[in-house]
């Protein structure tokens, strides 16, 4: 007879982290492919040759600290930090900046930490920031978005795309392919009536970032998405973008001032929608509670705004969501929830 | 209606049900077994006193061991046989516990004593029907078994405004409640009433069922037509049958951490105990049998079955088509909140409501748990609003301090956090554990503090002794100061044993 000693529970719901994090991969297509279709296959390119080497990194660390390898690469984890990076870098970033940004985001931010679950940073936002410091041309060095102005040159081929990228055989193609995102004029023009700056109106679509408002708008639809699977709870997204919305409507509404974007202009430019729905949801980093996700999200948000408006980096999504990282756990702590049948811990703490 | 919107269960979860496999078997007789195991404490308290001895021949419902203190209760045959042994049995117990049995050869002609009952029990004291229902053996069935005298006498002095009748069977897969509510309404909304009249009548008497039994309701209805009983549906959830869950959905009120639901003016009773209670007053019969479904897909005829206290468990497998070969393990009890027993001669007991025989497919062995990533599933579902993902955190670091401050005694052991964890981690088993450890070191320090109180007084004593005998030879004693220091210790010793028993 096969009786074994379990411990219940007995059942169990369907699915894992593995299948949590497949339905996360999932969700980036719709922005994958807008950020093909307006900037070319460079991304395509970056994701892939990034999943790869999330992949031998992760092996690597794992090897290293003798972990099972297979075990712990069905968690999807490294090859979701590898797109989730692949998706933020220029899609004409050379190579090598793929791989130190990788590297430090698996072996540094990851496993020096204790692996999944353990690290307190984002592994994509560390890599990112890594970059941004490290190679600051290379990392803002953005292709112009698709038929942007008249006689422009149309969007590299594929292969083009990818001898920028590996640059073996031949040299770099000249510039020429890059300019100036939104975000950039947005910093450079400040005090400007930058809508109005000759030649710069090029880089604003119709509600956001050209091209970019068609990016945010394809991850707004993934985040949705995965919303609607529960994957994760509405606090933190919503308190990202409501903080960002309010705080641009304050400003630019209400105080008029025009060097500051309108709420539209902050929704659907730069890395918001992806880091509203694809970064700050990462559960490990983020708080647990729903308050504290909340809190989280909000705060974020803000500091967002506050970088894009006064501060040195054209976007601040990854600055933003690190420092947060760093706060989180107190996030936590402060916002226990009541449980039942107990007071509030603060509460309680006080009257002691 | 508004007022459940209102007490709305928060956290909870939603597994797939599986009562169709039993539900509808309506309630049959299980073939006696040959010998039945009766242990004498299958509830808390010291075990019974044995009024037989070995060789004797006995009756269906004659007294076999008599209650031996307050939380003791009486065991009677369950069926006429002969008692052939007094030994160690395992009993049915999560750690595989063994414990002194009666073992009774059963003779199959089910020759029963005489018993009488009351007509009308509102002529009768509340005395001698606590006193009947105590004779009669009737303990909770739900839980831990707890004489259900002794629950009736409120310890406090609030009185009990609502009677709850606990119909809800949220564990998925049982539904020996549910083919009582529907096959003996009557008995249960009468059993209902004597409760209501020992308990001095209440504001209000609910029988409460999930809305996934809808004839049991209508059943209930039905019977309940024209009396103060009412009977109420609320949303299926798991775990919205847990006490503190229930209560919360009938009355609003959150039972707060230490206190028992009578110190809210609430009172919490099982179907099966409810009935208990009314055929040991209207009957005035002992519990002899109890409802038990046996199911799961090893199980050739899944369904329920009135089964003699103290059948072992492998005769209800055998009875009823078990496929060793297709079974997974074998769980007394709910997937959720069921053990796993390894030996199936384990007696059937007053709380046994299941038996569940999954196959492979069904209850495939459990997974490797991966890293916790944090996600708050755990939290979102966890009934008790506990965050499971922090207490799993420190069952590992053995931070019993936190694990306190994080409230793990709230943890009812639900399983829902388990249940919905993404990387599915035995979270509860990690629970259970650690609230082992704490509650081992907390009774290592009593003994470590009681030895030393021991001590104290030893020497306190020797002390004593040591001045009496110095005053019996110098004339001029210094009799107050021996005094003192043989109170002192004396006193500790009092007021130590006072906060125990309180
Ligand atoms: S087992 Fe404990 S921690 Fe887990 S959901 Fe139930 S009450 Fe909450
Ligand atoms: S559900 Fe599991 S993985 Fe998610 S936070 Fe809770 S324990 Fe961790």
């Amino acid at each position: 007879m096969t009786l074994i000693n379990i411990s219940s529970p007995h059942v169990a719901s369907d699915g894992d982290a593995g299948s949590m994090m497949r339905l996360v991969l999932l969700a980036t297509l719709p922005g994958l492919l807008m950020l093909t279709y307006w900037f070319g296959w460079g991304s395509l390119i970056n994701i892939i040759w990034a999943v790869l080497l999330a992949l031998v990194f992760e092996t690597l660390s794992l090897l290293l600290r003798g972990r099972p390898v297979g075990f712990y690469l069905k968690d999807y984890s490294a090859v979701l930090t590898g797109v989730l990076l692949g998706l933020a870098l220029p899609p004409l970033a050379p190579w090598w900046v793929t791989l130190v940004g990788v590297g430090f985001a698996i072996i540094i931010a990851k496993h020096f930490f204790g692996g999944l679950g353990h690290n307190p940073f984002n592994p994509a936002m560390v890599g990112y920031v890594v970059l941004l410091i490290s190679f600051p041309v290379e990392m803002t060095s953005w292709v112009a978005p698709r038929d942007l102005v008249d006689g422009q040159p149309a969007l590299l081929s594929f292969s083009e795309s990818f001898f920028q990228i590996f640059p073996v055989l031949t040299q770099p193609l000249v510039d020429g392919y890059t300019m100036a995102t939104a975000l950039d004029l947005f910093k450079q023009h400040q005090g400007d009536l930058i809508h109005q700056s000759v030649g710069v109106r090029a880089a604003f679509g119709y509600f956001g970032a050209a091209g970019w408002e068609w990016v945010n708008l394809g991850y707004l639809v993934g985040g949705l998405f995965l919303l609607y699977r529960r994957v994760f709870t509405w606090h933190a997204p919503l308190g990202m973008l409501g903080a960002l919305l309010l705080l641009s409507l304050i400003f630019h509404g209400l105080l008029n001032i025009d060097s500051i974007g309108s709420p539209l202009f902050h929704w659907f430019s730069g890395a918001t929608m992806l880091g509203a729905f694809f970064i700050i949801t990462d559960p490990v980093t983020s708080a647990t509670s729903l308050k504290g996700r909340l809190l989280y999200g909000i705060a974020i948000g803000s500091l967002i705004f506050v970088i894009r408006s006064w501060g040195n980096y054209p976007d601040a999504v990854a600055f933003s969501v690190l420092l947060m990282n760093f706060a989180a756990p107190f996030l936590d702590y402060y916002t226990q929830p009541r449980s039942f049948g107990q007071a509030a811990i603060y509460a309680r703490k006080e009257k002691d | 209606m508004l007022n459940n919107l209102f007490n709305r269960l928060r956290g909870g979860i939603h597994p797939p049900d599986q009562k169709q496999m039993s539900a509808e078997q309506p309630i049959t007789l299980m073939p006696f077994a040959d010998r039945l195991i009766l242990p004498l404490s299958q509830h808390i308290g010291t075990p019974a006193h044995p009024v037989v001895k070995v060789g004797d021949k006995v009756l269906g419902g004659q007294l076999l061991a008599e209650p031996d203190g307050h939380f003791s209760l009486p065991v009677h045959a369950p069926t006429s046989g002969v008692v052939i042994a007094f030994e160690d049995h395992r009993v049915p117990h999560p750690s595989n516990l063994t414990a002194p049995c009666l073992i009774l050869a059963v003779d199959g002609d089910h020759l029963t004593l005489e018993q009488e009952g009351f007509d009308n029990f509102e002529q009768v004291s509340k005395q001698e029907l606590l006193n009947k229902i105590r004779g009669c053996g009737i303990a909770g069935m739900g839980g831990a078994g707890f004489p259900t005298d002794a629950k009736l006498k409120p310890r406090s002095n609030k009185a009990i405004e609502t009677l709850i009748i606990n119909g809800m069977e949220c564990e998925p897969y049982i539904t020996a409640d549910d083919r009582l509510m529907r096959e003996h309404a009557d008995d249960v909304v009468t059993g209902a009433r004597i409760l209501a009249y020992l308990l001095d009548y209440p504001k209000r008497c609910v029988i409460a069922v999930e809305d996934n039994k809808p004839e049991a309701v209508a059943m209930l209805r039905l019977a309940a037509a024209g009396s103060q009983v009412e009977v109420a549906e609320f949303p299926t959830k798991y775990p919205s049958g847990s006490e503190k869950q229930l209560i919360q959905l009938v009355t609003g009120k959150k039972l707060p951490t230490g206190k028992l639901p009578s110190d809210i003016g609430v009172m919490v009773q099982n179907i099966t105990t409810t009935v208990g209670v009314y055929r040991a007053i209207i009957q005035g019969k002992p519990m002899g049998a109890r409802v038990t479904t046996v199911t799961g897909k090893a199980i050739a005829r899944p369904g329920n079955y009135k089964v003699l206290m103290g059948t072992p468990v492998a005769h209800l497998l055998k009875e009823t088509g078990y496929d060793e070969s297709k079974s997974s393990r074998l769980i007394l009890g709910g997937p959720m909140m069921g053990f796993t027993i390894t030996d199936a001669q384990v007696p059937i007991i007053k709380t046994s409501n299941c038996v569940l025989a999954p196959s492979l497919e069904e209850f495939p062995d459990p997974p490797v748990p991966q890293a916790c990533i944090r996600c708050g599933k755990c939290a979102q579902v966890c009934p008790m609003q506990l965050l499971p993902q922090q207490l799993y955190w420190y069952a590992r670091s053995r931070d019993q301090e936190k694990l306190q401050r994080y409230h793990l005694f709230d943890c009812i052991e639900c399983g829902s956090c388990a249940y919905a964890c993404t990387s599915n981690i035995p979270l509860v088993h990690y629970f259970r554990a650690a609230k082992g450890d704490i509650r081992t070191r907390q009774q290592q320090q009593q003994a470590a503090a009681s030895a030393k109180l021991r001590h104290e007084k030893r020497v306190a004593r020797k002390e004593a002794l040591q001045a009496e005998r110095d005053a019996k030879r110098k004339p001029r004693p210094k009799p107050d100061q021996a005094m003192d220091k043989n109170t002192e210790p004396g006193k500790i010793i009092a007021s130590t044993t006072e906060t125990i028993e309180s």
